[in-house]
């Protein structure tokens, strides 16, 4: 209980982050990459905080040798630098600059109960949905033709 | 025109850091919301209730400040049909690119993975790209 618990309120400091900050507002999001228009820098100044406290707050928690809720850290270990990445960062991209919500951006959104957002989140999480099952159906064609 | 709001984005960008390192210090766990949501769609994967927790906590926190008297500003200038084509695009970008900007872009930088930086410069430079081509060249939103 004490596990979801903490998550929910660690659920609520990132939520309330996002809305302060002004990246779950798209119009904001979209200005701050209109350069040669309506320029709004407010965003750097949120990747600069996250990135400020996150930096310093991982030196001291990633020198422990386990978190208090599970037996080990859950580090990302791929370290190659491939097409998936770089195709998929790149579309990414173009769904951020058509409708101003990124992933972290739209989930608080939904609290506001606003449509827009709704629309949204449930076409990211189809795409979402779609990519797995096509991975691991791809993962299992490989598998079979190895074995 | 949207109002420039350094010391609020700041603020917020902080209390943004304070969950990532809570996260990991607690679940050991990266704060990106592509790989939490990852485990959230079908099939659900067996420690789906954290994240549910953490996604729950995420949405309740705009409703909660505006319930509390706050304003939250919104608004999104796109149409219903390009709201649903840039999640499905999202959606399968930040799948096959391992996460978006709260996950490669906040964590990743912070932890200096390679991976990270290359993806957070790729989508940052495609989204200005788009704005531009949607904003300048189409004149649109």
């Amino acid at each position: 209980m004490a596990r979801i618990l903490s998550a929910l309120a660690v659920g609520l400091i990132f939520g309330a982050g996002i809305a302060l900050s002004g990246m779950a507002d798209p119009a904001k999001v979209l200005n701050f990459f209109d350069l040669a228009g309506t320029w709004d820098p407010s965003l750097a100044f949120v990747m600069g905080g996250a990135l400020a406290i996150t930096a310093i707050g991982y030196r001291f928690v990633l020198a422990r040798p386990a978190p208090l809720f599970d037996a080990a850290f859950h580090l990302p270990t791929g370290r190659r630098i491939d097409l998936p990445l770089i195709a998929g960062s790149a579309a990414f991209g173009v769904g951020w600059g058509i409708t101003g919500f990124c992933p972290g951006g739209a989930i608080p959104a939904l609290g506001l109960g606003r449509g827009e957002a709704f629309l949204f989140v449930g076409a990211m999480l189809a795409g979402i949905a779609l990519s797995r099952t096509v991975r691991q159906a791809l993962a299992s064609r490989a598998a079979a033709r190895t074995a | 025109m949207t109002q420039f709001t350094p010391l609020l984005s700041l603020a917020g960008g902080a209390l943004i850091g304070l969950s990532a390192v809570l996260l990991m210090a607690l679940h050991g766990r990266i704060a990106g919301m592509t790989g939490i949501l990852s485990g959230l769609v079908p099939p659900f994967s067996t420690d789906w209730t954290w994240r549910a927790a953490f996604v729950a906590g995420a949405i309740a926190a705009p409703a909660a400040i505006v319930g509390l008297g706050g304003a939250v500003p919104f608004d999104s200038p796109a149409p219903a049909s390009w709201l649903v084509l840039g999640g499905l695009v999202v959606g399968v970008g930040v799948y096959f690119g391992s996460g978006c900007t709260s996950g490669h872009g906040v964590c990743g930088l912070a932890r200096l993975s390679p991976r990270s930086a290359v993806a957070t410069a790729v989508f940052m430079a495609s989204t200005a790209a788009t704005v531009f081509v949607v904003r300048h060249m189409l004149g649109g939103l």
